[in-house]
């Protein structure tokens, strides 16, 4: 009995690549061991650093296909473009233009971000109307004409920068 | 497929790159010092030689005393 199981355990293994294995149970030595998950499998996917997944897109071969790969081990010159296309397609899901392509996201992204940006937005005009208090009393325009009035008597920046655009002489702006 | 492909070039491939881009790099921080020396310098610096040529600095002093700003030495009025 156990032999048997043995047996039909490296049988199995051999099949690597086969979707058929997710399910069962390998039973190893006598023991029960736990059941091998998908996950733990050679999986298939579309990479372009590695070109050549571990197995085979197409698992279960139709009869049609089947019968295309018992005629892939004669001649490949004997094959149509077709049947060498649909060869192709057994074994790999996309092409590499088909992988390269762009999706789109970008879009949706953007329209998302932007979306947000609105949001913050209004969260920020609530904010000004019903969470702040009152600007200091620095902030009022007579307080603020003083501030200037002083600046300009010290002679702020008085080469290149404020107290340079006043001119004293008209106590005016410069035009 | 039958002919073979020319081997492509093994070494040297930084030098050639520097060969090329390093005058490059060079020229434009030149132009670009040059540029910022006779847009920026040069006009902040006349603008204080000009401002100092006519500066009186006791007319500016008194100007300044009369406007209240000091703390050691009051307007004449007070």
């Amino acid at each position: 009995m156990l032999l048997i199981h043995r047996m039909l355990a490296t049988r199995a293994f051999r099949l690597v690549g086969s979707r058929a294995l997710s399910t069962s149970i390998c039973l190893r030595g006598g023991h029960g061991v736990a059941k091998v998950e998908d996950y733990a499998l050679p999986a298939y996917f579309d990479r372009r650093e590695s070109p050549l997944p571990d197995i085979k897109y197409v698992q279960q071969l139709s009869p049609d296909q089947t019968s295309l790969k018992e005629k892939e081990k004669g001649s490949w010159a004997a094959l149509s473009k077709e049947e060498k296309i649909s060869l192709y397609r057994i074994s790999f899901k996309e092409s590499f233009a088909e992988m390269e392509n762009g999706t789109g996201e970008w879009k949706s992204v953007v329209a998302g971000v932007f979306f947000f940006m609105g949001f913050t937005g209004l969260v920020v005009l609530w904010q000004r109307k019903y969470v702040y208090g009152d600007v200091p009393h620095t902030f009022d325009p007579e307080y603020k004409q003083k501030e200037v009035q002083r600046m300009l008597d010290m002679r702020i920046n008085p080469v290149e920068g404020f107290s340079a655009k006043w001119d004293y002489e008209k106590n005016t702006w410069k035009k | 497929m039958t002919m073979s492909l020319t081997k492509p070039a093994m070494r040297g491939l930084l030098a050639k790159r520097l060969r090329f881009h390093l005058p490059i790099a060079f020229g434009l921080s030149l132009i670009a010092a040059i540029a910022f020396k006779y847009a920026v310098t040069e006009p902040r610096n006349k603008a204080y030689a000009d401002f100092y040529k006519q500066y009186d600095a006791t007319k500016e002093f008194n100007a300044m005393k009369e406007a209240g700003i000091f703390e050691s030495v009051r307007p004449s009025g007070e």
